[in-house]
C-alpha cells in the first residue's frame, strides 16, 4: 500500500541490533529458536522426555515476542513493502532457472513451495516438513539459531558460537550445492 | 510485555522489508552470489559486539538491576558443528531461520505452516534423542 523499497542491509543489521540490545536492557534475551521447545512443553511434551520439563511460564514473554513478528511480517508485507521480486544477484537467478525456479526474477518467494499450489505437490510438502524437522532439531542440539548463535553469541565473543555458526555454513553450502539441484528440479 | 510485543513487530517488519524472509535472499546468500545476507548479520554482530563493549565497560544493567542476560553457552564444540550443520541444512532448504519461520507466516505465505510444523516435530525428536546424541 505504501510501496516502500526495501531495506538495504546497513538499515536492516542495525535494526536487528538494537531489538537485540532492547531485550537485554528488558531483562530478557534475543533467540528465536527457544521458542520450540516452549512451544512443545504447552503442547504435553514433558511426557515424552524430561527435556521438555520446566517452567515454560518464565518464557512466555518469548512467545509475546513471537506474536509481534508475525504481526510486523503481516504488517511490512501488505502495508509497507511495494510488491515484487527480489533484486538478486543475476547469477543467482540463473543457478535458480536451471532448477527449474522459473519466478527467481519475478516474485518474493518461490510459488512451487510458497504459493497455494505447494498443498497440492507431494514433494512440496515432504521437503517443506523435512526442512523444518532439520530447522529443529537442529537448532535445539546446537542450542541456538541465528538470533542466539550468530547475533547474541557472536556479539559476545563466544566460541561456541563460532564453532555453531560454521556449522550453519557447513550444512548451508552442502544443500545448496549438493542437494538442491537434484531437489528443485523434481518439484 | 507490551514493549516485548513492539519489538516482535519491529523484528518481523525488518526481517520482511530487508528481505531475510525471501527464500531467494537465503539461495543467493549460500551462493556467496550477494553481500546483502552477509552485511545483514555482519552489520548486527558489528553494533552488537560496540554494544557488549560499551555494556561491559561502564556496568550496564537490565532496566530489572539485574545483570544483561548474556547466555553463557557450556564449553564443547561437539553440539555446535553437529547440531550447526543441521540447522544450516534445514535453513538452505526452507529459506528460514526459526525467526522467519514465523515472519513468513505472517507475510502470508501459508505453506511456511508445514515446515513450522516439521520444526515442532524436529524439536521433540531432538528432546527425545538428546541422551543418545554427542553434546
Amino acid at each position: 500500500m505504501l510501496n516502500m523499497s526495501p531495506w538495504p542491509w546497513y538499515i536492516t543489521g542495525p535494526i536487528i541490533s538494537v531489538v537485540m540490545m532492547a531485550l537485554l536492557l528488558l531483562g530478557r534475551r534475543f533467540g528465536l529458536s527457544s521458542n520450540l521447545k516452549t512451544m512443545c512443553t504447552i503442547a504435553g511434551a514433558a511426557k515424552l522426555s524430561d527435556y521438555f520439563r520446566f517452567d515454560w511460564k518464565a518464557q512466555s514473554w518469548n512467545l509475546v515476542f513471537v506474536l509481534g513478528t508475525v504481526g510486523g511480517g503481516a504488517i511490512a508485507r501488505f502495508i509497507l513493502l511495494a510488491p515484487g521480486p527480489v533484486n538478486l544477484n543475476p547469477d543467482t537467478v540463473k543457478v535458480l532457472q536451471s532448477m527449474n525456479i522459473g519466478d527467481a526474477d519475478s516474485a518474493f518467494a518461490p510459488a512451487v513451495l510458497f504459493g497455494p499450489e505447494a498443498w497440492s505437490n507431494p514433494l512440496a510438502v515432504l521437503v517443506l516438513v523435512l526442512g523444518g524437522v532439520l530447522v529443529g532439531f537442529g537448532t535445539r542440539w546446537a542450542n541456538g539459531c541465528t538470533s542466539g548463535h550468530a547475533i547474541s553469541g557472536l556479539s559476545a565473543l563466544q566460541w561456541p558460537s563460532l564453532i555453531a555458526v560454521v556449522g550453519f555454513f557447513i550444512g548451508g553450502l552442502a544443500v545448496s550445492h549438493f542437494v538442491l539441484p537434484i531437489l528443485l528440479p523434481a518439484l | 510485555m507490551f514493549r516485548v510485543l513492539l519489538l516482535g513487530l519491529l523484528f518481523g517488519i525488518t526481517l520482511t522489508m530487508g528481505e531475510v524472509i525471501s527464500w531467494f535472499r537465503i539461495q543467493e546468500m549460500f551462493l556467496f552470489d550477494s553481500f546483502h545476507m552477509y552485511g545483514v548479520i555482519g552489520g548486527a554482530i558489528a553494533f552488537g559486539v560496540l554494544f557488549n563493549l560499551a555494556a561491559r565497560r561502564f556496568g550496564w544493567h537490565a532496566e530489572t538491576g539485574k545483570p544483561l542476560d548474556i547466555h553463557q553457552y557450556e564449553i564443547g564444540w561437539k553440539r555446535y558443528l553437529f547440531g550447526g550443520t543441521v540447522f544450516g541444512m534445514g535453513w538452505a532448504i526452507t529459506g528460514a531461520c526459526p525467526g522467519p519461520l514465523f515472519i513468513t507466516l505472517g507475510a502470508g505465505y501459508w505453506p511456511i505452516a508445514l515446515a513450522i510444523l516439521g520444526a515442532l516435530g524436529g524439536t521433540l525428536l531432538y528432546g527425545i534423542l538428546q541422551k543418545h546424541l554427542p553434546h
